[in-house]
Formats: C-alpha cells, structure tokens, sequence
C-alpha cells in the first residue's frame, strides 16, 4: 500500500525552490553574469512557468483538455498593454501601473474562459479540446481585426471586419496615442514588466494553485478527475467546479499574457497561436499531470534550451525534440526511476505524492 | 415482527397493499416512496412500475436474478438515470427533475457494485469528499486560508476519522485510496457514502468478494451502521445469507418487474421466487 506523503512538504519545497532561483538569478543578474539573450528570457520564462501552472489546474488536476491556453494569455496580453498604455498619464508608477495592468488582463481572461466554459463544460467528452482550439484561433483573428487609440477624451475603439477601416478613423484627439494597430498589433508599448514582477506573479499563481488544491474545491475538482459519476453521488456539483477550475486558470494565463505583453515594445497576435498552446501542453505533460513543480521545471528547461542551443545552427530543433524524446523515455523507465529512488530518497515520495 | 401497511390513499391509481415496513417505523413518515417507476432505454423496458417503501430505520433488500434491473433501480433512486414514468419522493419530496447532486443533498447516499473511490485520493481525503457539502467555507476562503479553512478542515478532519473508525480504518486515512485491497475499498465506499450524512443508505453488492467471515462482520456493521445513525439501508445482494440474516423487507425483482415483496419468510417460500431463480419445475 502507498503512502502518501504529507503534502504540505512538497508545496513548501516549492515555494523555497521558486525563491531561492529567483535570489540566485538576481544575483547573477546584478553581477553581470548572465548574458544579454539570457537576461531577456527571464520575463518571458516566468510568463511560460506561470502559463504551465495554470494549465496544469486545467489538465493535470481537472483533467480536461485544453488546447487554447494561449487564446486565454492572447486576451490578457491585448488587455493589460491597453490598461497599462491607457493609464499612463493618470497613474505614473511604474510598478502600480503593471499591478493594475496584470489584474485587468486577468479579469478580461477569466471573462473569456466563462463564455467559454459555462456551455461547453457542461459536455462530457472531448468537447472542451475542440472548442478551446477554436476559440484560440477566433480570438488571433479577432484581435487582428481590432484598432485602438487613446487620448485625452478616453479609449477609441474600432472593429476593423472589413478590413477597410485604418488609423485615422479613430478620430484622436491631438496628443492621443494608437495602441493597437490591427494586424500589426501592439505598437509602442512602454515595457514595463520586470524580473522581480514576474517572480512575484509565480508565488501569487503558486498560492493560487497549491492552496485551491489542498482545500475542498480543489478536492471536489480531483474528485470529479477520478470519477465524475461517484463525485456527484457525494453531492458535488460538476459545472461549478469544472468552471471554477477552468475560470481560475484562464485568469492566470490572461495575467501570464499581460506580463508577457509589457515585456516587448511590438507585440502581434499570431504570436498566440495553436504553436503556443501546445507549447504550454508539452511543459505541464513533460512535468507531469497535477505536478506543479514539474511544471515549472519544464517550462524553465524547455524555454531556455533552444536558446542554449543556438552553437548547433541549423540542427537546433532537431535537438530540442530528441531531448524532449529522451527525457520522456527517461521519466518513464523504472530502472531509471528506481535509480534515482536509491539516489535522492526525497524524489520518490515526491513522485509519489504527485502521481 | 413487520407489520402489513396498506396505502391505498390516492382514489385513481391503485396503490400497491404489498410493501412492508417495520412496526416500529409505521407511525413515521416514510424515508422513501417510488411510485410506478419504470424506465425504457430505447424499445426495452429496464425496469417497469416499480413501488417501493421505505420506512424510517429499516434495512430493505432488493434481490433477483442477473440482468432484473436492480442497479438500474440504484440509479433511477439515485437519478443517475431520469425515470421515464413515475415518481421518487424522499423525505416526502418530490425529486422530479433532480439531479444526483440535489438528490445526494436530500438524504440519499450510496455505494457502486463496481467500487467507484477517487483513486489518487487519500483515504481521508475520500472521506472528506463524502462530507463535502458539511463543510462550510468558499473557494476564497480556501485559497487565503481565512480562519474558517482552518476550523472547518480540523473539524472535517476529526469527523472523518471518527467514520473511518467504523470500520477500523483510521489508520489507513493517509493511504492512497486506489492502493487498498478490494474488501477495504468497499467499506471505504460505505464511509464516504455516510459522510454525506444521508438518511437512506443504497448499498449495491455490500458483500461481493467477500469471505464468509468478512461478510458476517459485514452484516454487524451494517446493523451497527443502522443503529448509530438511525438511517434506513437497502442492499443489493447475492449472498442470501446476508439479505435472509438483516433484511426486515425483501423486494424480489425479475425482467424489470416486482414479482414479491415480504418478510424473509414469506420470500423464502414464494413459488414465484423459487421459480424465478430455480425454474419451473418439469411436470412428471
């Protein structure tokens, strides 16, 4: 019979672990020894780590498919780049201005992920993967449809369907600014996202997500993982739940997007593609299903090593999908896993806990 | 002991004169009453004007033959399937239109004949799941770890091994549940369905898999379960040993229908029983 372990043990070795890197990479920053590719992947890898903390509530503790995650981050990123620019004459910190800019693309992500999630999540099956594929790609071409300006009366807003609609349509005032420019999309952006915001917004979706987990929502939404038929039997409410999940997650991605969209001066909306959404899936299913610390570990990992591997040139991609390969075989040997069990006592009952 | 009621109260329909009660329970409400339930999958009648009462604290059996349509009768009970025709009520409320969740919420809990825990769950953890709806705090509650998570999950915590305790089993409530041996995972089964703190239990196949000695301790526990509590139980079961041995009214089903209802005694030597299980017999 398995034990479990206490798991309280392994939610603290991950707030430590996220903490001490985050200590350790600021004073490498400081110090000069990271390198100037390096320095820039450090926003855009918190992004990645808080987006597969987010899906990994979806998939790995809900356990449905999503495949639209950056759809959700997409939302957030066009929002917080809009609240942030559109606030920068009336709030002039910096900080304050991300904070609301973060809580803003969380709000219009988690709006996305109820009109999303109150229909289709009343479906059993595979009806939430169809549809968040979709609803990625519906959100790419609506956003490049979208133009919009501030000035001194408000936000101008234009919804370019026909494709005819420019610029100058927007009526700006003098002074006024064009924040998003349809296909082009977020031009100008002040980037304003920093390291230490990015650290801050991973223990903020750490607490989120460990502690929804560990009380008796996120009981009812694993309960509903491992058998929805028993779950309601004990009088637990399936869509509440499933929404709840799905809801909280897209909010954390919608916060991940807005980060992510403060951190570049240009920002177009095919960067959110169904490449991202998979991308997000390979970190949470590379890390584990329900394990957080997984999560982040494969995020980090998978964001830095193309990077890394830029001396192979044209072979780069190649690479990274044999590692990927690998490390699949790898997680999934049982010699290999009894090995590391002999090794580092700790990871087996970690591995335990979270299988 | 049991005591015929008659409950011809309705000048239209016909009520059944058939269904038992114990003595003790006739000047209480009912826990339970079907009324001509039946349901169709398609052209196939599954089950077909079933009537049923059950009184307060007593311990039913619902028996026949593989394929009569028990289970189905859990899961019209329980509205894992809608009936196509008649009515639940329990506690005297019409559960028309209910779903498992609100009917859950009513009083009625219940067991899988093919067990149905929450694997990757703790024994605890299974258990507090049954007590989902005592516990009162929010989502935001939870995630701030406000002073009610706090209180709320200590006392959880406590209740739910004071029900494990029924079967002995405090001291499996940190095991994986998906990892206890078959007997364990079906008294965990009886544990979760009594944290929801029902007032009728259904128990599909208690005893499957059992060993005789383990169903004896099975069938104590199940009247010290009805004693504490104060719960009416209905059991599906093979074992006739256990239905004959606590069951104070037995429904006999077959092909959907009720073809007896009674005492023990009075199933035991129904032809139309005997018949249904052994066949008839060949006239010399």
């Amino acid at each position: 019979m398995k034990k479990l372990k206490k798991t309280t043990a392994i939610d603290f070795a991950t707030y430590a672990g996220v903490i001490l890197a985050f200590v350790v990479i600021t004073v490498m920053k400081d110090q000069g020894m990271l390198t100037r590719s390096l320095k820039g992947q450090l926003v855009p890898i918190c992004c990645y780590i808080v987006m597969a903390v987010s899906l990994n509530l979806t998939v790995g503790v809900l356990g449905e498919l999503s495949l639209g995650h950056a759809g959700f981050m997409s939302v957030g990123a066009f929002s917080g780049v809009v609240a942030a620019m559109g606030l920068q004459s009336a709030i002039p910190s910096e900080p304050l201005r991300l904070a609301i800019a973060l809580v803003v693309g969380a709000a219009f992500a988690a709006m996305a992920g109820a009109i999303v999630g109150v229909p289709v999540l009343r479906l059993r099956g595979d009806y939430l993967a169809i549809v968040t594929l979709a609803f990625g790609e519906i959100i790419k071409e609506l956003i490049n449809c979208l133009i919009v300006g501030v000035d001194s009366q408000g936000l101008h807003l234009i919804f370019n369907a026909t494709g005819t609609k420019g610029v100058s349509d927007l009526g700006l005032l003098e002074g006024g600014k064009v924040l998003i420019k349809g296909a082009q999309g977020a031009t100008g952006t002040q980037t304003i996202a920093s390291f230490t915001a990015g650290f801050i917004l991973i223990m903020v979706s750490l607490v989120v997500v460990l502690n929804l987990v560990r009380s008796r929502s996120g009981r009812a939404i694993m309960a509903l993982r491992d058998n929805r038929i028993a779950a309601e039997s004990v009088g637990i409410n399936v869509t509440k739940y499933k929404l709840m999940a799905f809801v909280t997650s897209a909010a954390l991605a919608g916060a991940a997007g807005a980060l992510y969209g403060l951190n570049f001066s240009n920002l177009v909306a095919t960067k959110f593609d169904f490449n991202t959404s998979i991308l997000v899936l390979v970190f949470v299913v590379l890390g584990g299903l329900g394990n957080i610390w997984g999560s982040i570990l494969a995020a980090t990992v998978l964001t830095i090593l193309p990077e890394a591997l830029r001396g192979f040139d044209d072979y780069r991609m190649l690479i990274y999908a044999v590692v990927l390969i690998l490390v699949m075989l790898a997680t999934n040997n049982p010699q290999l896993k009894a090995l590391l069990a002999k090794l580092i006592p700790h990871s087996r009952k970690g591995e335990e806990a979270n299988a | 002991m049991p005591k015929l009621k008659s409950q011809n109260d309705s000048p239209l329909v016909p009520m059944p004169t058939d269904s038992y009660i114990p003595e003790r329970d006739l000047g209480k409400s009912p826990v339970l009453e079907a009324r001509h339930l039946g349901i169709d999958f398609g052209g196939l009648t599954a089950v077909d004007d079933f009537n049923l009462t059950i009184g307060r604290t007593e311990i039913a059996g619902l028996i026949g033959p593989n394929g009569a349509g028990k289970t189905t009768v859990f899961n019209l009970l329980t509205k894992v399937y809608q009936p196509t025709r008649g009515t639940i009520m329990i506690d005297g409320i019409d559960t028309h239109g209910m779903t498992t969740a609100q009917v859950n919420k009513l009083g009625v809990a219940r067991t899988f004949q093919n067990i149905r825990l929450f694997d990757n769950l703790s024994v605890e953890d299974n258990v507090k799941l049954g007590m989902h709806n005592q516990i009162k705090y929010g989502m935001v509650s939870g995630i701030l770890r406000l002073p009610s998570y706090w209180k709320q999950e200590r006392i959880a915590h406590e209740r739910a091994l004071e029900l494990l305790s029924i079967f002995d089993m405090q001291d499996l409530a940190g095991v994986k549940a998906g990892s206890l041996p078959y007997g364990a995972q079906r008294r965990l089964e009886i544990v979760r369905a009594l944290g929801t703190n029902p007032s009728l239990l259904l128990l599909d196949e208690p005893a499957a898999g059992m060993n005789p000695s383990e169903t004896a301790e099975l069938m104590e526990n199940i009247i010290k379960i009805r004693d504490t509590f104060q719960i009416a139980i209905m059991l599906i079961e093979h074992d006739m040993n256990l239905v004959m041995g606590i069951c104070e009214g037995i429904c006999v089903l077959n092909f959907g229908k009720v073809i007896a209802k009674g005492t023990p005694e009075d199933i035991q030597s129904n032809p139309v029983v005997i018949e249904a299980y052994l066949g008839k017999k060949k006239e010399a």
